[in-house]
């Protein structure tokens, strides 16, 4: 029965990723690519040591983004602020590591307390519309991102925060090597895996026990399933929305760390990557915020935009990748919508025929 | 206040704002903050937010919320872009607004057919707009003459604009002489008639239009009814489906024909990345507008004026900011006479507190013009949300012969 259940849970993203597959098979022969060619050097060049490393330190990132939107999706809150959440957590959290001038096992956990603690006061106030105005956190969190930006822009061009980081670029000042996580040479000597990893996988550790095994996840489940039956039972919905969306908004305040405290130039810059909180909530879709799915999610992600790399020296834009990640998103929810009708008619049928049954058996 | 016609109430509102925005005008030392060139650009601006914002609007009367609009007004920028290098302007007008369509015809099919969540297939949408018009660039531009990697070889010729000169000179005459409130009206007005772009009259007829259709014909009606109460809309037989199916093809074709103005109008380029979250900001001036298209085509005008004061001089934000400080001690004034006491109190101290930073400045930076819309935008919601009224199924999947 459980092996049943894990195959149809992993039907509909396997379909999604094949369908995908086709879908891009097809545009790269309408344009006249040589497409085994094309897989074929993705794969090639996906799988060296240095693609594997970059591909498991993006992943790591990934992860952490794609968890804080899972925690939101359990709640039946979608955080699509938390791409304002990392970028705020993790200016801060690069300035104040900047500035500290002390032993590692001091000045990283202050580091991370500062970004989860940044993250999540940027959440709540997503968290305080919705629960005290009645703002849906959609909409609003859209808005916090886009202030998150200016106040990002503002701080590093305008104030003693920012200075020339690197290559004329502003940023932070530089994290000193005491406070940098910077990983181990495990796959390749040239290039080292991010000893993020490490805090990604305690979170995703602590994302599954919180959730399946102590009553506050059992609250948060249940609110997210049906708030009227939650609230029969005694659980306030609005302080699990409070709680939720600053938990989410916490771990998305840790999604830029990986890059920062593991590569250079070891300053939150101006040209620090966006667009990480868009990535997590499709990977969080194509996991179903199962905390190894996420993670399976989040290889492949990272796999496909590592390999790309070498798709523009084959004369095929690497954004095909961009393409084939939109397709997977789409053709994902698309199968899990079918697969509920079907269960939905299903059961129906299931009732439908006992009632018969009972009442022949019955006259 | 207490007169019951709307467009004396609308009427009296303008006046205001045009009042206050005069003394911003005078305490900053700054005529730019009424301009015509400064109006001029603010029209211009607003243009592609508020097609962005009817496009949302549309998708939203019949139930169906559009976060997708960013990635078809990308696919849009593309359209214009590669039609109107080829085949003249007109061409990429056509181009963009197809692009969109096609952007919405996917939407329509997940989440109308499929009722999968419509906020999940908008950002989808979005990631593969994104995708697309990249990859399609790539190799539509690259070799050719005048185009990069992301960017397109200019577009043949340029729309057609107007100047009306006999009323856009002697206002602009009246404007630099600086006087209380005329001169800003005259301002206003004359940025009306300065270089007027083709698509911005088409975009003003397209909002008269919109709501002639949604609220003065039986299609509209039915239309709305689909967002509104589907299932009873089904027993009076109207196809639910095909109208949602309509206002979200609608809605693509406006946010492309938005994308056509960024890359015609705006520049005479494609540019990747030339929307820069436009889409986000029509649907915000969507909800500023309550679902209506005279509330959206002021927030888009409020939000394109905002958005012109940021790459102008340094001077015009700080009279922004003093604007934005009155508005809301106003509002605080009115509120207390209506007995909304704690949202009033709560403008009152942001509003003194932006006068105590504009006068304690001689600066200000442009960051907070970028900031300004969205800021807006929050404040709206969490002071006027009990107030505002959406379309009552938008966001929720329908399927038909449901109930609900």
């Amino acid at each position: 029965m459980s092996r049943q259940k894990i195959l149809n849970s992993l039907a509909a993203p396997l379909l999604a990723v094949g369908f995908s597959l086709v879908v891009v098979t097809i545009i790269l022969f309408a344009f006249g690519s040589n497409v085994f060619e094309v897989f074929n050097s993705m794969a090639v060049y996906g799988t060296s040591p240095r693609s594997l490393t970059l591909m498991l330190n993006l992943a790591t990132t990934y992860y952490i983004s794609a968890v804080a939107v899972a925690i939101g999706f359990k709640m039946n809150l979608f955080n699509i602020g938390v791409n304002g959440q990392y970028m705020l957590g993790g200016m801060c959290a690069a300035a104040v590591a900047g500035s500290l001038n002390l032993p590692g096992v001091v000045a990283i956990p202050i580091t991370i307390f500062v970004a989860i603690a940044v993250g999540a006061a940027w959440a709540g106030v997503a968290a305080w519309l919705k629960v005290a105005r009645g703002v849906s956190e959609v909409i609003s969190t859209i808005m916090l991102n886009f202030i998150a930006l200016g106040l990002i822009s503002y701080i590093i061009i305008r104030t003693n925060v920012g200075r020339a980081a690197s290559f004329n670029v502003r940023g932070t000042e530089i994290i000193p090597p005491n406070g940098r996580m910077v990983g181990w040479n495990l796959l390749s000597p040239t290039i080292k895996v991010y000893g993020f990893i490490i805090v990604a996988a305690l979170i995703g550790v602590l994302y599954w026990f919180v959730l399946n095994r102590t009553v506050f996840g059992y609250d948060l489940r249940a609110s997210g399933l049906s708030v009227s039956a939650a609230s029969a039972s005694g659980v306030n919905s609005k302080r699990m929305v409070v709680i939720a969306m600053l938990i989410s908004g916490g771990i998305a305040g840790m999604v830029g760390l990986p890059d920062l405290l593991g590569n250079d130039p070891y300053s939150y810059t101006l040209n620090f990557p966006s667009g990480y909180g868009f990535t997590g909530i499709a990977i969080a879709l194509l996991g179903r915020n199962n905390p190894i799915g996420i993670a399976f999610g989040a290889i492949l992600w990272a796999f496909l935009d590592v390999s790309s790399q070498i798709l523009d020296i084959e004369n095929v834009p690497r954004e095909i990748v961009t393409i084939m990640q939109g397709v997977i998103v789409l053709a994902v929810v698309v199968a899990y919508e079918l697969v509920r009708r079907n269960r939905v008619k299903s059961e129906q049928q299931n009732v439908g025929e006992a009632l018969t049954q009972k009442e022949s058996s019955a006259s | 206040m207490n007169t019951k016609s709307p467009s004396i109430r609308i009427f009296a509102f303008f006046i205001s704002a045009m009042t206050l925005l005069s003394i911003a005008r005078i305490f900053a030392h700054t005529n730019d903050l009424t301009s015509r060139g400064t109006m001029a650009a603010a029209f211009g601006l607003a243009v592609p937010i508020g097609l962005a914002g009817l496009g949302g609007l549309w998708s939203e009367r019949a139930g169906i919320v559009n976060i997708g609009l960013e990635g078809m007004m990308i696919l849009g920028t593309f359209g214009a872009g590669w039609a109107g290098w080829q085949w003249g302007p007109w061409a990429g007008v056509l181009g963009a607004v197809t692009f969109g369509m096609l952007g919405a015809v996917l939407f329509a099919i997940v989440t109308v057919s499929f009722g999968v969540d419509q906020i999940i297939a908008g950002t989808a949408i979005n990631i593969l707009g994104l995708g697309l018009a990249q990859f399609l660039a790539k190799l539509a531009f690259s070799n050719a003459p005048g185009g990069g990697q992301s960017q397109s070889p200019p577009v043949k010729g340029l729309l057609p604009s107007v100047t009306i000169d006999f009323i856009a000179n002697p206002l602009n005459t009246l404007q630099q002489k600086g006087w209380f409130v005329i001169s800003d009206l005259a301002g206003m007005i004359s940025g009306l008639f300065y270089h007027l772009s083709f698509l911005t009259i088409l975009t003003v007829i397209l909002f008269v239009l919109t709501a002639w259709i949604l609220w003065r014909t039986s299609f509209g009606l039915r239309l709305r009814s689909a967002g509104e109460s589907p299932s009873a809309a089904e027993t009076l037989g109207i196809n639910v489906i095909k109208y949602k199916y309509i206002a979200v093809i609608i809605s693509g074709s406006l946010a492309g024909l938005a994308g056509a103005y960024l890359a015609i109008v705006g520049t005479n380029v494609y540019r990747g990345g030339q929307t820069a979250g436009r889409g986000y900001i029509g649907l915000a001036t969507m909800i500023f507008g309550n679902w209506r298209p005279m509330g959206t085509g002021i927030g888009a005008t409020v939000f394109g004026y905002i958005d012109t004061l940021q790459l102008r001089d340094n001077a015009n934000i700080r009279g922004l900011v003093l604007f934005g400080a009155l508005v809301l001690i106003a509002l605080a004034f009115l509120g207390l006479r209506s007995g909304v006491r704690a949202t009033s109190l709560a403008f009152l101290i942001i509003g003194s507190a932006l006068v105590g930073g504009f006068l304690a400045s001689t600066n200000m930076a442009p960051e907070v013009a970028q900031v300004a819309p969205y800021v807006t935008t929050l404040l709206v919601l969490a002071t006027a949300s009990q107030r505002l009224r959406p379309p009552a199924t938008a966001g929720m999947a329908y399927r038909k012969g449901e109930s609900r």
